[in-house]
């Protein structure tokens, strides 16, 4: 995955992204406000750039200057938002099977079985989304996205809000996923602790410009208490 | 207080024209509704205005503009009277004067509605690989169905009442287009208080048993 120049302007915020993201979880560390959903939105194909170009595994997703944009639909880009949009009409099984009819066969091993086995949703197959806990409706929605067979994986603060328990619980839950289904993923995070538990790679995002990259270590202090961030750059 | 056969097939009529009134009403309203909630385009406001007019005119303006329409020298009904299809002063046109003056209740109630479904939803499911048409009958549709399903009920309650639209340009023929709202009128004007009041009455019962399911639709919730 690997964004050239791609410029997007909201109002006084602008967002500048150079960048190829490797396989394995990458991070994506900022303030809230930094453009990380914005970003995330790029990718995923909700929202038009001004400016830049987008390529996949070889195959340009957008480029501004030869006017190709492939709509989400035909992007295989599995995408969590924050807010989790389970939909709120269809049991747990019609969630995680609605993409199910356009997964590519590159993603053939990810069965619904293995899906449920590994996210421990079996049973809740058939209650409906505000039936659940906070922790079940995050791996609800794991295994929707999973279940349309991504290429690539956006998170986007999968974590939030829940308690520390229950986000020890469903961090287990992404590395098994990372383990098992061996999907690239890009995790938005304000969190130097999940960054620390999930990801090889860091990028830092600060108010709409990409400022470091590198292994988390280079930026965050683990402790026996919170982790704390380091350095912005560890060059600097 | 009884109701006389001829009575009993008044108040038949006037629910048989109100249903296929709203039925002639739905596809139209939900696309435009859905247009007006969901797309930007020009003349969006001039649209929108214009389909709410028979909330605001007078009904008796909105059945002369009917009757212009649809009469036998009319835009319409001059096309569709070379077709041997007449609609002035026939059950066409009360279930057309119906259809214009409930129209906007669905309209509205369908623009409410598919403005209430989280867009967030859509955009997640075309991550999920489906076009706009799937997204459309699986995903916003389902949800924006209360809405409108409680917009049909009372579209179709209005359809009941409707009186000053209808006796424009369907006139108020015994056994060809009296409905409820026309046989109280002439009853009232014979002085046949009694048999008004009867009249009245179902008119009461219906609006509000209408208007009753309406709202239990509005407030029953998601599973």
């Amino acid at each position: 995955m690997e964004l050239r120049g791609v410029e997007v302007s909201l109002g006084q915020f602008h967002l500048h992204a150079d960048v190829t993201f490797s396989d394995g979880i990458t991070g994506l560390f900022g303030a809230s406000g930094a453009g990380k959903t914005t970003l995330l939105e790029v990718i995923a194909g909700l929202r038009k750039p001004d400016k830049g170009q987008l390529t996949s595994s070889g195959q340009i997703l957008f480029d501004t200057r030869r006017k190709i944009f492939v709509p989400a639909r035909r992007r295989t880009i599995g995408y969590v938002p924050q807010d989790l949009a389970l939909f709120p009409h269809l049991n747990v099984l019609s969630n995680i099977r609605y993409g199910e009819k356009n997964a590519s066969t590159s993603f053939s091993r990810a069965s619904f079985d293995t899906i449920c086995e590994i996210l421990e949703i079996r049973k809740n197959l058939y209650q409906y989304p505000r039936s659940l806990s906070g922790g079940e409706k995050q791996r609800v929605a794991f295994a929707r996205a999973l279940m349309a067979g991504p290429s690539f994986l956006l998170l986007d603060e999968p974590l939030r809000g829940l308690e520390h328990e229950l986000k020890e619980k469903v961090l287990s839950f992404l590395l098994h996923i990372k383990h098992e289904f061996a999907i690239p993923m890009l995790y938005v995070t304000h969190s130097p602790s999940e960054v620390m538990a999930l990801c090889k790679e860091v990028i830092l995002l600060d108010r709409g410009r990409l400022t470091g990259r590198g292994k988390p270590s280079d930026y965050f202090l683990q402790t026996d208490a919170p982790v704390y961030l380091l350095r912005r750059d560890p060059k600097s | 207080m009884s109701l006389s056969a001829s009575d009993w097939k008044i108040v038949g009529f006037t629910l048989w024209t109100a249903i296929v009134a709203v039925l002639c009403d739905l596809i139209p309203a939900i696309a435009l509704a859905w247009m007006l909630a969901r797309k930007s385009w020009r003349g969006k406001v001039i649209v929108e205005t214009l389909a709410s007019l028979p909330l605001v005119m007078p009904p008796v303006a909105t059945g002369l503009i009917l009757l212009e329409i649809l009469g036998r020298r009319g835009l319409i009904g001059s096309w569709l009277y070379r077709l041997g299809i007449e609609v002035a002063f026939t059950w066409r046109a009360v279930v057309a004067a119906m259809a214009v003056m409930s129209f906007p209740f669905i309209l509205h109630s369908g623009r409410v509605a598919f403005e209430a479904v989280d867009g967030r939803l859509e955009q997640v499911a075309s991550t999920l690989g489906s076009s706009p048409f799937r997204i459309a009958f699986t995903i916003t549709l389902p949800l924006a169905a209360r809405g409108i399903a409680a917009g049909a009920v009372l579209a179709f309650t209005r359809a009941l009442g409707e009186f000053g639209a209808t006796i424009l340009v369907a006139g108020n023929i015994p056994g060809r287009t009296t409905t409820i709202s026309t046989s109280t009128y002439s009853k009232i004007m014979l002085g046949k208080d009694s048999e008004a009041y009867t009249m009245i009455l179902i008119s009461v019962l219906l609006a509000f048993s209408m208007t009753f399911i309406s709202n239990i639709i509005v407030r029953h919730r998601t599973p």
